[in-house]
């Protein structure tokens, strides 16, 4: 026999938890609102697809903008992933536990400064010396490529770090018996058994560098043409929203808001992969 | 005249979700008596302790037919206040459980709860309660230190105290002693002594030699029936079940 | 042992250090570039005027009055219903559809991009609730945005305080708010402010959602519903429209020592929790 105020408890817990779900629910219930009727009038295909985007004579076309995107992520999926998981060995199996202990909550502190200082950062020494050295302007999809790299370095590193660390002690131990290196240990191991933390990471930092922009504005140039190498300046998808919301009006507007829509479905996605194979183990 | 028992356990049929535990049990036990329910892993002693605290209303999927009369009521009638009942029937666990607080407010968290409020009243229960559970003089000094400090022994006195400042009638003992050392054990089951003159115990001990030790009366349990109840000594000399003495003499464990 | 395995151990060990050292300068060098530039800008002086002519000259005063406001928005907000959240699924519910729908959402909410809370926070409290660029509508943009993070942390908090406790304060006839409230927050606090401060962190450093919901005024805000520009934001626009370099490296310079000591702040609450319990 509950008490009436353990009830009402129990009730006002429960309205606070939906709390989450209203929030999802509202978010993908406005941008959607507005953004479904530019889509229906241009057309799905010619919105994802088309390879125009100038508004003043609307033409809403976000595909040199999805180009943009994937370029600039798989740069830093290319450039970032390799090291950090580099790192995270470091970190998990190489380490002197004072010398870990210091670098872990320093990455950790890299996590929390705001994009726009790792954007002028870039700004002031990347994109000089991409232009002094590799021509082009500077501010290019390598630019964007190497500051996301960087930016998604400490997620993917703590993440792979702590999957490395929940492998069972048994399995190294087993190998080393067996009279494995070290490096043979880590290669045939211990990495194979973290390798669902270590898919886990990659792809939230993939997520990540898709969802980047305050950064990717200042180091990209934001040309809306589309781009025929990495050194030449391009547009993503959030660089789009983040320049033009400040002056669009009327269906320009509604255009970002459409644009929003893509990368929602993006991250969805995303998401669903990375549930699927964590959940596989 | 014999006395009306405290606790009276009628045709008690305990089931955790489809799995019956406890099977057609019937039980009287005597105030001011300790009783020691024993048997070997599994045949239901702790399930039957918190039956009779109702902490068992926890887990999900339990349920019970039949009924436990504390002074001739049912407590599982469904206008009883639980949490009235938890402070009548206090239970102490298998592990020492100290809260992360002082030795003082762990103690006198049980009479918070039930809103005593003066500060003077919670300070005289405390004290009170310390020094039947036997540990009084050991922290008197410390009352505002952790209570994770102390040791494993101690410790469970604490928890000891904890329930005797609710004032119960009767107090609960799930195998009080296990992981404890001989000296602790020996506190504690003198405490115990003391403390039947104002309770009524029921105690699981993790060993029949506690029941021994401790009880004035004994019930065997296997595999959720109650074989045998009786006076500790009749049990244990005369058992009039083969099995009780297989048990107690140690033929299977 | 083949000769090979011995040199390619020599190998990957030669890489692993040099790659690590490599990240660890680099990372440094990017934090300290900033202060030594920005530090010598850092005096009173700067941090109490508000801005004048556009930033080119004048201090940021309301630029921290601004960040200070909308962070304190989203915290009062968020921090409840995140907490409660996280108690909800932990102590009331079995995992079962109920839950793990709400988890759901929690997870998906903390991956959708700032720029897209940005243009939800736009339309929906801008322009729908008609709140107007604000402090409201920027604090409660963030509000939904840390969210997520703060009901994973305080869900983690709540699992590691042992069960036994719950069951304890049930023997001693506490009611179930009882437990929780006495028995079940003390033990998970410092879990749980962990992760109301990384939170704080979040707010300080978001750009992308409050430029679109909060704008870029420069004045000092004066209520809830007064437009502001916050030090992140108002570092974007000094540096990205170059009106004036050595106010903004002042200001990246005093986000990044904020940012610094609200990690120093969780760092010894994580050691203390990890400490203590266990």
């Amino acid at each position: 026999m509950k008490s009436f105020k353990e009830k009402i408890s129990e009730r006002v817990f429960l309205l606070i938890a939906l709390s989450a779900l209203s929030a999802l629910a509202l978010i993908t219930v406005f941008i959607f609102i507005k953004g479904l009727p530019i889509i229906a009038k241009v057309g799905v295909f010619n919105f994802v697809f088309g390879m125009k985007w100038a508004p003043s004579q609307g033409d809403y076309g976000i595909f040199p903008m999805i180009i943009g995107s994937v370029s600039v992520t798989l740069g830093a999926a290319i450039l970032g992933i390799p090291v950090a998981l580099c790192c995270s060995i470091f970190l998990a199996e190489f380490a002197p536990t004072k010398l870990s202990a210091l670098v872990r909550p320093a990455i950790q502190l890299l996590s929390g400064i705001p994009s726009v200082v790792y954007g002028f950062w870039g700004l002031i020494f990347i994109v000089p010396a991409i232009r002094n050295y590799l021509g082009g302007p500077g501010l290019s999809i390598l630019a964007g490529s190497i500051i996301l790299a960087i930016m998604i370095l400490p997620t993917v590193v703590s993440i792979s770090e702590v999957s490395l660390l929940a492998v069972p002690r048994l399995y190294k131990e087993g190998a080393f018996a067996l009279g494995a290196t070290h490096w043979q240990t880590i290669r045939s191991v211990l990495m194979p058994a973290a390798k669902s933390g270590i898919v886990a990471a990659i792809i939230l930092g993939i997520g990540r560098a898709i969802g980047e922009t305050m950064a990717v504005i200042m180091v990209l140039g934001n040309a809306v043409a589309i781009p025929q190498s990495i050194l030449d300046p391009a547009r993503t998808l959030t660089t789009n929203i983040g320049i033009e919301m400040g002056y669009a009006s009327g269906e320009h507007q509604e255009a970002l808001f459409a644009t929003g829509i893509v990368l929602l479905i993006i991250i969805m996605i995303l998401n669903a992969v990375a549930q699927y194979t964590t959940r596989r183990r | 005249m014999t006395p009306q028992p405290k606790i009276i356990i009628r045709k008690l049929n305990f089931y955790y979700q489809k799995k019956l535990v406890i099977r057609e049990l019937n039980l009287e036990i005597l105030s001011n008596e300790i009783l020691a329910v024993f048997g070997p892993a599994n045949s239901g002693t702790t399930t039957l302790l918190r039956t009779m605290n109702r902490l068992c209303d926890l887990i999900p999927g339990a349920h019970l037919e039949g009924e436990i009369l504390l002074d001739g009521k049912n407590i599982y009638a469904p206008d009883i206040s639980v949490t009235e009942l938890r402070r009548r029937v206090g239970m102490v666990f298998d592990v020492p459980t100290p809260l992360p607080m002082s030795i003082f407010e762990n103690v006198a968290y049980g009479p918070r709860l039930s809103s005593m409020k003066t500060k003077a009243a919670v300070v005289e229960v405390v004290e009170r309660a310390l020094r039947m559970a036997v540990l009084w003089d050991e922290v008197k000094d410390r009352l505002n230190t952790p209570a994770l400090r102390l040791s494993g022994g101690q410790q469970q006195r604490l928890c000891i105290a904890r329930v005797l400042a609710l004032e119960p009638e009767v107090i609960l003992l799930d195998r009080p002693c296990s992981g404890l050392d001989p000296v602790s054990t020996v506190k504690i089951e003198e405490s115990l002594q003391q403390l039947k003159e104002h309770f009524t115990i029921v105690i699981a001990p993790h060993n029949v030699q506690q029941a021994g030790r401790v009880a004035d009366q004994v019930a065997f349990m296997l595999m959720g029936s109650l074989i045998e109840h009786g006076i500790t000594a009749e049990v244990f000399e005369n058992p009039t079940d083969k099995r009780t003495g297989d048990y107690i003499t140690g033929r299977f464990g | 042992m083949r000769v090979s395995a011995r040199i390619s151990q020599r190998i990957a060990k030669i890489v692993i250090w040099s790659t690590a050292f490599f990240v660890i300068v680099l990372l440094l060098a990017i934090i300290i570039y900033i202060l030594l530039k920005g530090v010598s800008a850092l005096n009173w002086q700067f941090l109490s005027e508000i801005p004048r002519d556009m930033g080119r000259s004048g201090g940021i005063l309301s630029t921290v009055v601004g960040t200070l406001l909308v962070t304190a928005v989203a915290i009062v907000v968020a921090t409840p219903l995140g907490v409660g959240t996280a108690f909800y699924l932990t102590e009331y519910t079995r995992e079962g559809r109920v839950t793990r729908i709400i988890r759901f959402s929690a997870e998906s909410l903390a991956g959708i991009p700032s720029i897209v809370y940005g243009l939800f926070g736009f339309i929906f409290f801008v322009i729908y609730l008609k709140l107007g660029w604000s402090v409201l509508s920027g604090g409660l943009t963030l509000a939904v945005m840390i969210l997520p993070t703060i009901i994973r942390t305080s869900e983690e908090a709540i699992l590691t305080v042992p069960s036994l406790y719950r069951e304890v304060s049930f023997s001693l006839g506490g009611t179930k708010w009882q437990t929780i409230t006495k028995a079940v927050i003390p033990s998970a606090l410092p879990g749980i402010a962990i992760g109301i401060i990384l939170g704080i962190g979040r707010c300080v450093a978001e750009t992308a959602a409050v430029i679109l919901t909060a704008g870029s005024a420069l004045r000092m805000p004066i209520s809830l519903f007064s437009p502001t520009r916050t030090m992140a934001v108002h570092f974007y626009i000094l540096a990205r429209e170059g009106i004036s370099m050595e106010r903004a490296y002042g200001t990246a310079a005093l986000l990044i020592i904020l940012i610094l000591l609200i990690n120093v702040v969780a760092n010894i609450l994580v050691n203390r929790f990890v400490a203590r319990g266990r």
